[in-house]
């Protein structure tokens, strides 16, 4: 992990197992709700070694870096912009997923001219949050992390298991989820996983934030996504003029088919 | 898949990371003996010996079949993942040597099985490894154990021979204010009669060729990740875990706590420990625990039960003078039985009978059903003697130490008719009272 000094926090990146190098085509992943960085630590390696720099951030108060979380979407892409210009990067291909999708999205337009390309991945517009899952989050969130593992995950067995053979998804998608909320967004009294629900549920932004973006865009679906159904991402889809992928998985794109979003994130990328 | 939470414990058991195989159709899972696996290209190779994709890639490492052995058992203890290895002394090992080296110093109980004893107490040292031993029963001592070298903590679920029951929540509130994970061994117990990771512990093991095979057909061994210890942390706050927290010359400098939050440990018992160490499963064997595990709640509840009768019969048996077994009030873990094994405290257990090392042999002899070996967790029932085989060359002091006396018969309960047992055990009393 690179730390970086963002407004006197630190933010810690994964860069994919190899040294920044700003001059290199920079790719940005940002993760979901009560997850960090390690969502994307294959696709992230995939690139770094393949001729990208890569900034896989632990969004403040979630995984290493210091709180206090993001109070809304647009105040996490601009965070995302700013880790940008800490890491020396003047342009750079985005993609997001679920909640990390749409501050990618604001991200993509609020500095149209330096995302290049972006990948919305299991997302929705609006992401609303249903009210008995808001009220779970808050009142029982252990209870919540057991609703979201189960409406996240499509099968009993993801082969070939992320981010390697005989892990069991359902488990370390629970216990990753555990972890972060453990961490209490680096404040005193912070239930992290309705904070993050409510930033996902208060955005009001997409539509208007598809009409600035300047990058080509590609949404990449889940068949059996239970929360963010593929029906969620249709008129976005029309309004971002977007390539759909559909892949067969769950919300857990990445663990469930980290080849096929490879594939697409490689397709995506190297669209002009 | 409907509902708000995984699939109950019997559907996991059958159905926990496996499905259909998509290239045949092959409903139960089919049995990969293939060393190793085609790549797709140059690249495709080289990603993934990077670990930038998933896959596999030689059977040593990781396995189609082996894989969804693990997946299953992570999914019925509640973990993030395993690796299946080639015995239970295989899983213990490869514990440690992930987390330990020379210098290192590890806490156990007292009350081990035989073969991890031998290891800590006689083997590790030569390699720089400390351990001390304290009581399963005495919480405090396992604090004032603990060291800044130490590094893990570690108990059965059961003790052996006495069946004290490990306090997991307890010690592991203690291991974890001192910055250390709990791993535990649930041989004895399986995840159908406790789930170690769900009172605390951090990690568990299992002799497989017990219970989870349940048939006393292949030696195995799994060891559990529950993906709850922060390793980055303690190396940050303690300096500790620089195996999984600092980068790995042998693997291109991973960070392997950066890799990923709650596999960490996981990734690095595979990636050096299987590759360096080499004690995998065979998928042979791996596909026969799986045929165990998918009748585990079954084969438990009626070992289980079988226990029961048999514990009763013993214990109002006038030729018996102590039956040790945690389900009754004389046990000096029952309470804490009670709380943490309310199913039952599994099929193994101890008896003394009246008289001494002859009268025990002369018992063993007589008995039909139950065959004489040294095993535990067969669906046929078992036997030994301690004081004529296992502990044969101790005297009645030296016994006596170790819990075990001129008389103790150790059964392990299996799943035959409990009333052909008990009139097995029956007629051994006579052949045993006939011995003067």
């Amino acid at each position: 992990m690179k730390n970086f000094t963002m407004h006197g926090r630190r933010a810690a990146v994964y860069t994919g197992g190899k040294d920044f190098d700003p001059a290199l085509p920079c790719l940005v992943f940002v993760h979901g709700a009560l997850n960090d960085h390690s969502v994307w630590t294959l696709l992230a390696r995939w690139f770094a070694h393949h001729g990208h720099a890569v900034l896989a951030p632990d969004l403040p108060g979630h995984g290493r870096s210091e709180g206090p979380p993001p109070g809304s979407v647009e105040a996490a892409a601009d965070w995302v912009l700013a880790l940008l210009d800490a890491a020396g990067v003047r342009q750079a291909a985005i993609a997001g997923h679920s909640m990390g999708s749409l501050i990618a999205l604001e991200a993509a337009a609020r500095a149209p001219e330096r995302i290049t390309r972006l990948v919305m991945i299991g997302s929705a517009y609006p992401m609303k949050v249903s009210p008995a899952l808001l009220a779970t989050a808050r009142e029982r969130p252990l209870a919540a992390i057991e609703m979201v593992t189960r409406f996240s995950t499509s099968t009993l067995a993801a082969k070939p298991s992320y981010p390697g053979p005989g892990m069991w998804l359902h488990g370390s998608t629970r216990a990753l989820m555990r972890r972060t909320l453990q961490g209490g967004g680096g404040i005193d009294g912070c239930n992290l996983f309705e904070h993050d629900f409510r930033v996902c549920d208060a955005y009001a932004g997409g539509m208007e934030a598809a009409a600035k973006r300047l990058c080509p865009a590609t949404l990449v679906v889940g068949r059996a996504d239970q929360m963010t159904p593929p029906r969620a991402t249709k008129e976005l889809a029309t309004a971002l003029n977007a390539s759909i992928v559909t892949l067969d998985a769950g919300h857990n794109l990445m663990a469930e088919q980290p080849e096929g979003v490879l594939a697409a994130l490689r397709k995506a990328c190297s669209a002009s | 898949m409907a509902g708000y939470s995984d699939p109950a414990f019997d559907t996991l058991a059958l159905h926990a990371g496996a499905a259909p195989d998509p290239a045949t159709g092959a409903r139960a899972v089919p049995l990969h003996l293939s060393t190793s696996f085609v790549f797709q290209d140059s690249e495709h190779a080289a990603s993934l010996f990077n670990m930038e994709r998933s896959g596999h890639v030689y059977s040593r490492l990781s396995n189609p079949t082996n894989a969804v052995l693990e997946e299953r058992v992570a999914a019925l203890e509640g973990g993030v993942g395993a690796i299946a290895v080639a015995s239970g002394q295989a899983a213990l090992h490869l514990a440690i040597a992930t987390l330990a080296a020379a210098g290192s110093h590890i806490v156990a109980s007292s009350a081990l099985y035989g073969g991890s004893q031998n290891l800590l107490a006689y083997t590790l040292p030569r390699f720089g490894i400390q351990t001390s031993f304290v009581s399963p029963l005495d919480v405090d001592a396992w604090r004032e154990a603990i060291r800044p070298n130490t590094r893990l903590l570690f108990g059965e679920t059961l003790g052996n021979p006495g069946l004290e029951v490990l306090d997991v929540p307890r010690l592991a509130a203690i291991a974890h204010e001192h910055g250390l994970p709990l791993l535990v061994d649930s041989t004895f117990t399986t995840p159908w009669l406790m789930k170690p990771l769900e009172h605390g512990a951090d990690l568990v093991l299992h002799s497989a060729t017990k219970f989870l095979c349940g048939h006393g057909t292949v030696i195995g061994g799994v060891l559990v990740d529950g993906g709850s210890f922060d390793w980055a942390a303690a190396h940050e706050r303690f300096g500790r875990y620089p195996e999984l927290a600092e980068p790995y010359g042998g693997f291109h400098g991973m960070v392997f706590s950066d890799e990923s939050t709650v596999g960490a440990f996981l990734l690095r018992a595979r990636r050096e420990g299987l590759r360096d160490f080499g004690a995998c499963m065979s998928p042979h064997t791996a596909w026969l625990i799986l045929q165990g595990i998918e009748t585990l709640p079954l084969r438990m509840a009626r070992h289980v039960g079988n226990t029961r009768k048999l514990v009763q019969f013993l214990a109002a048996h006038p030729k018996v003078s102590r039956v040790g077994h945690p389900e009754l009030e004389s046990h000096p873990s029952h309470a804490l039985a009670q709380a943490l094994l309310p199913r039952g405290c599994g099929s193994v257990f101890s008896f003394e009978l009246d008289g001494g090392r002859a009268q025990g042999r002369a018992f063993i002899e007589a008995l039909q059903l139950f065959s004489h070996l040294a095993n535990v967790g067969d669906c046929r029932s078992l036997v030994i003697h301690p004081a004529s085989t296992t502990h044969s060359r101790m005297d009645d002091a030296a016994l006596a130490a170790a819990g075990v006396g001129p008389g103790t018969i150790r059964l392990s309960v299996g799943l035959e008719d409990a009333d052909d047992l008990i009139a097995d055990l029956e007629r051994a009393f006579k052949a045993a009272e006939k011995v003067a």
